[in-house]
């Protein structure tokens, strides 16, 4: 799995390559809390290269989503999310829990 | 269904119970869901159900430190593809897990279980036992400890 976040001036770009499962998912979540320890609550999560994620990478995203979304602080959004990955988030009854948008500008643009 | 408990497998990946490892375990799963005639996306959803079931392993049964290892088996026939792991860690319930709540709000929503559920429904048939001579599952002479057995069964795409 790598990550790469890039800084907007309303939102934080991170883009999610690879595999999310038990072993990776924590790096995530690290990365993930450091951006909201900042203060920073707008956040786009890139996947259209991650290739898996099991119910830990879905822990970590929802978890992600409680903090962000408390107070409405802000909000995580889902970009290019794979049909695969996406059918993972249905199956967890995650769909309604995230908007979902197909390219990175108009999720950025959104916030 | 316990049956189906595969003795002298011929397919056998023992690992030790890491999350690291768990890439292999889908990568030795993958092979055999191929070669049984899987689609690509069926493939996945049997990767993700051997993974969760091992992830539930090595959190719960080798819980505390307590480590140990797996033993995926696979095999298959004209009619299913089957799936065994073993491990020798903690026993567990599975009708003690809560069914997770895919309707709650974001702020109730437990994340517990999830992995139990997956397993549930991705696979066909799903089995839990405990056995008294797990060891045996594994290769013939070794010393026999109880061990749990979780099986699962995907049925096999009928040819067009």
């Amino acid at each position: 799995m790598e990550i790469n976040t890039t800084q907007y001036k309303r939102c934080e770009l991170v883009k999610v390559s690879g595999r999310v499962d038990s072993f990776t998912a924590p790096k995530l979540g690290d990365v993930l809390n450091e951006i909201t320890q900042n203060g920073k609550y707008n956040l786009v999560l890139e996947m259209s290269d991650v290739e898996y994620v099991s119910s830990a990478g879905l822990r970590v995203m929802i978890d992600v989503q409680k903090i962000c979304k408390q107070l409405n602080k802000g909000e995580v959004v889902l970009v290019k999310v794979p049909k695969r990955i996406f059918e993972t988030l249905e199956l967890a009854g995650f769909v309604p829990l995230f908007r979902f948008f197909d390219n990175i500008t108009e999720a950025v643009g959104n916030f | 269904m316990s049956d189906k408990i595969i003795k002298n497998l011929k397919h056998t990946l023992t690992i030790p119970a890491q999350f690291k490892n768990l890439n292999k375990v889908r990568g030795f799963v993958k092979k055999f869901a191929r070669k049984a005639g899987f689609s690509e996306a069926d493939s996945y959803k049997i990767q993700l159900a051997v993974d969760e079931a091992c992830s539930n392993i090595i959190e719960h049964a080798y819980t505390g430190g307590n480590t140990g290892e797996i033993v995926c088996g696979c095999d298959y026939n004209d009619e299913e593809l089957i799936i065994q792991l073993v491990d020798f860690g903690q026993s567990f319930d599975p009708e003690r897990v809560e069914s997770p709540n895919l309707d709650s709000s974001l702020k109730d929503r437990k994340t517990g279980g999830l992995g139990l559920y997956f397993i549930h429904q991705l696979m066909d048939e799903v089995n839990f036992t405990i056995v008294p001579n797990a060891d045996s599952l594994k290769k013939p002479g070794y010393v026999n400890r109880p061990g749990n057995v979780l099986i699962m069964v995907k049925h096999r795409p009928k040819p067009v």
